[in-house]
């Protein structure tokens, strides 16, 4: 009995002890913020370190940006690494390292000319030396396998003086310019998933596992105008979505890439939004190969009893984009106007096709939905409800998106399924999804016109034609009612107040150079 | 002595077991972890590639073996999201969630034995009543609600705590205890509630016996009769009730972690079920379960020393 009692004793102490401490500190009005360093305050004061913490939802995967998998992370470490081009916010391609670039006449050789004195952020210079190790890693001419397929396509690289870069493809492929914005990384140094180096506006100073990922300002920045006005920036893994609206509520997060309405209206007024549309498609696929989807009048149908505009309202609050076909308006120049109103909701025409497809009764449909995704499970439902409208009974299968990639994606055992697609930077990689021979077509689109229409316009050299190409293809997947296009959800990004010009990009980029401290 | 090695085969043999299971259950999900690293645009010969890379083309027997081999040679593999050994991920992690449910027990106990004994001491009608319905909430409400509603009221409203962040103890005692305090207490309420109901009960229960009337008799004064005869008697249940409450805290500590944004293994659990990263989420699973055993195998051992009656059955 007594060591039970002693014990006790020494608890109680030792619990006293520390909420003495606890109250301690709450005297002095100073919350612990980041972590192992207290005495980094939320609120930037002038002459103390500025420092912007931004809410990220998931784990770095890996620092090295050859093998990171992640978009998120990828996202993170931009602002690490530079590439030959970057990308604005319409997604013209701008130059980076490279100060200018020329593609031949036949469209195969591209040539380009790199800044002079740009550094690493070891202090090395970066040379043409660099680029051809960093382009014969990702192409896999270095003797193993390619780590981008976008990059499988060359031939050859070569560096005929220390700025200017040779590259000659094996055959001719538009696409291959916006794959330029891949990092350039400094020749031979093997570290980069444990201490990466790169050529960007912040250098990598630490990452602890789960916790955050912490970048620090690189004064020798060679684009002097566009340096950031942060000395640190820390990404906080912040998994729950709700933890990090009351971290910014009690001013200790600056930024969430993607705050949910319920999020918006917790913080109310007291921050700053930048939402619009992310170049995202989300859609309602189709299995063209399975009875009855293979009919195209089934298809039309379908897409014909879906109201786009009500799912919009209802799933996303009104903040979406209706599309049409497998494009977002968010890349402006390819994006052929008018398709989302081509299947105005409809029932009696709807009935009337499906009874011409001999379903005048309707059929059951089955709709394999990834359940990690509630927006789309969200949206499924209503389209049940939709479908019903026709005669068509459709069940949803909820199935975890990690078997959702392997049947659903890979495999194509389904019907109908509710994914979206992230954006890229080139509408090849966009469309390509289509072409009948795609391994990873899982709608089993199939229609040689559409092939004829890509694999011309991939090989143009002309800007315009290239776009009409692209825009007659989107078209045709309209037309085919290949599947149903639903969306382009937007994104919200809340910056607290004082923080201002946040920029989206059609690909997800976080570009710390764009913000501006007013207050 | 016999008791002690009856109870240290059956931990060894259960814990033989519980890596069968772990194993073979997981080769059963569906979904390749080669497409899901890979991700939506991966093609099949990369997928191939990674496949044999990750050593996913050999048979599940083979791959057990070899998994067995290597944890005995205290290897626990490479994980393969993150591509890095999976022991240097634990060891980062696992203090996290240690502390978090040792605090939480700490303070399950210190609330939750004095409030019950108090209870049991005082106990009336209005105060059985309310006692019931306070217990219930704190049962019944899960521990991710007490979570957010001590981040919205200790955090945001009064700012006595950070919203989030994990100081290591090594580094800052009093942060670490900070960081830690809040999430403890949201695992802890629903404990204490468990705690206080058990106590209390078996407090009252043992009340009526006859050899608190004997030592009644004796002249003993209430308190010594209480302190000295009842509690030890009461004990016993809620040594039970702690073996598992422990488990219950290691579950917990999985939501509970997200919700404060603690690197514990909780939140790495979670991540690594959804990208099929097997090696992580079997050695995780595995260590979750040896610990378990461990407690409950203490916890057996305490039996006997808080009650030296209780033999091996059979």
């Amino acid at each position: 009995m007594k060591l039970l009692k002693s014990l006790v004793l020494m608890m109680v102490i030792a619990f006293v002890l520390a909420a003495c401490s606890g109250s301690n500190t709450s005297d002095t009005g100073e919350a612990v913020q980041e972590g192992n360093n207290p005495t980094e305050s939320a609120n930037s004061q002038p002459g103390t370190e500025n420092v912007l913490r931004i809410a990220m939802s998931t784990e770095v995967d890996n620092l090295d940006p050859y093998i990171s998998a992640a978009t998120d992370t990828q996202s993170m470490m931009d602002n690490v690494f530079d590439g030959l081009l970057d990308t604005d916010e319409s997604g013209k391609l701008v130059p980076a390292i490279a100060e200018d670039y020329e593609i031949s006449e036949d469209g195969l050789t591209y040539t380009f000319q790199l800044k002079e004195g740009i550094l690493f952020h070891d202090g090395s210079e970066l040379i043409s030396e660099d680029v051809v190790y960093s382009y014969e890693r990702l192409s896999g001419l270095n003797g193993e396998e390619p780590l981008s397929s976008q990059f499988a396509g060359i031939e050859n690289i070569e560096a005929p003086s220390d700025y200017e870069v040779v590259i000659t493809l094996k055959e001719n492929n538009s696409a291959f310019l916006a794959a330029n914005i891949r990092p350039i990384l400094p020749a031979g140094y093997e570290e980069q998933s444990t201490s990466p180096i790169g050529a960007g506006p912040f250098k990598f100073e630490e990452y602890q596992a789960g916790q955050q990922l912490t970048l620090v300002k690189n004064e020798d920045y060679y684009m002097q105008d566009k340096v950031p006005p942060f000395d640190k920036v820390q990404f906080i893994v912040m998994p729950d979505p709700e933890s990090a609206v009351l971290a910014m509520q009690a001013g200790e997060i600056d930024v969430i890439p993607g705050v949910t309405p319920q999020g918006m209206m917790q913080l109310g007024e007291s921050v700053n939004t930048v939402s619009g549309p992310q170049n995202m498609v989300q859609l309602m696929a189709l299995n063209n190969e399975v009875e009855p989807l293979d009919d195209v009048n089934v298809r039309k149908a379908i897409n014909l009893a879906i109201d786009k505009d009500m799912i919009i309202e209802t799933v996303a609050d009104g903040m979406g984009t209706k599309l049409g076909s497998n494009f977002s308006p968010a890349m402006d120049f390819y994006y052929e106007a008018g398709l989302e109103d081509y299947y105005q909701p409809n029932i009696e025409e709807a009935k009337a096709l499906l009874a011409d497809a001999g379903y005048a009764d309707g059929f059951d449909l089955e709709l394999t939905v990834p359940s990690d995704y509630q927006f789309h499970v969200d949206t499924a439902q209503v389209v049940v409800e939709q479908l019903s409208q026709i005669g068509i009974n459709v069940e949803i299968k909820l199935i975890e998106f990690s078997s959702w990639l392997e049947t659903v994606y890979q495999d194509a055992q389904y019907e109908s399924t509710i994914v979206s697609f992230t954006g890229k930077l080139d509408p090849y990689e966009v469309l390509v999804r289509y072409i009948s021979d795609y391994q990873s077509n899982f709608v089993n689109y199939n229609n040689p016109e559409y092939d004829a229409l890509i694999e011309q316009a991939v090989a143009s050299t002309d800007e315009n034609e290239m776009a009409d190409l692209y825009k007659q293809a989107q078209r045709l997947l309209t037309e085919d009612a290949a599947s149903v296009y639903i969306m382009d959800p937007d994104r919200t990004y809340a910056l607290r107040s004082g923080l201002e010009g946040w920029k989206m990009y059609p690909i997800q980029k976080f570009n710390l150079e764009d913000i501006r401290v007013t207050e | 002595m016999r008791y002690f090695l009856y109870k240290l085969s059956s931990f060894f043999i259960t814990i033989v077991l519980v890596s069968m299971i772990i194993f073979f259950v997981f080769q059963l999900l569906p979904g390749n972890p080669a497409h899901i690293i890979l991700g939506m645009d991966a093609d099949p010969a990369q997928v191939a590639q990674l496949e044999k890379q990750l050593g996913l083309d050999r048979s599940p027997v083979e791959r057990y073996a070899d998994w067995v081999r290597g944890l005995l040679q205290g290897d626990l593999g490479e994980s393969l999201r993150y591509q890095l050994p999976v022991s240097d991920i634990l060891t980062d992690r696992i203090p996290v969630t240690s502390s978090l449910a040792i605090l939480s027990l700490i303070i399950t106990l210190l609330i939750g034995i004095p409030l019950g004994i108090f209870i049991a001491r005082s106990d009336g009608k209005w105060m059985s009543v309310f006692l019931n319905i306070v217990t219930q909430l704190g049962i019944s409400i899960p521990p991710f609600w007490f979570g957010f509603m001590l981040i919205l009221v200790f955090g945001v409203t009064l700012q006595l705590f950070p919203t989030y962040g994990y100081v290591p103890w090594s580094e800052d005692f009093f942060g670490a205890f900070q960081s830690f305090f809040l999430p403890s207490l949201a695992i802890a309420i629903g404990n204490i509630a468990i705690v206080i109901r058990y106590l209390r009960n078996t407090i009252l229960d043992q009340a009526k016996m006859d050899y608190v009337r004997t030592a009644r008799v004796k002249g003993l004064k209430e308190r010594t009769i209480l302190y000295g005869h009842i509690l030890r008697n009461s004990l016993i249940p809620v040594l039970t009730i702690m073996g598992l409450l422990v488990a219950d805290t290691l579950g917990g500590s999985i939501i509970i972690e997200n919700v404060f944004s603690l690197p514990g293994l909780g939140n790495l659990l979670i991540q690594s079920i959804t990208s099929r990263d097997f090696p992580l989420v079997q050695s995780m699973v595995l260590y979750i379960a040896i610990l378990v055993l461990f407690i409950n195998f203490i916890v057996d051992l305490l039996y006997k020393l808080v009650d030296p009656r209780i033999r091996l059955k059979g």
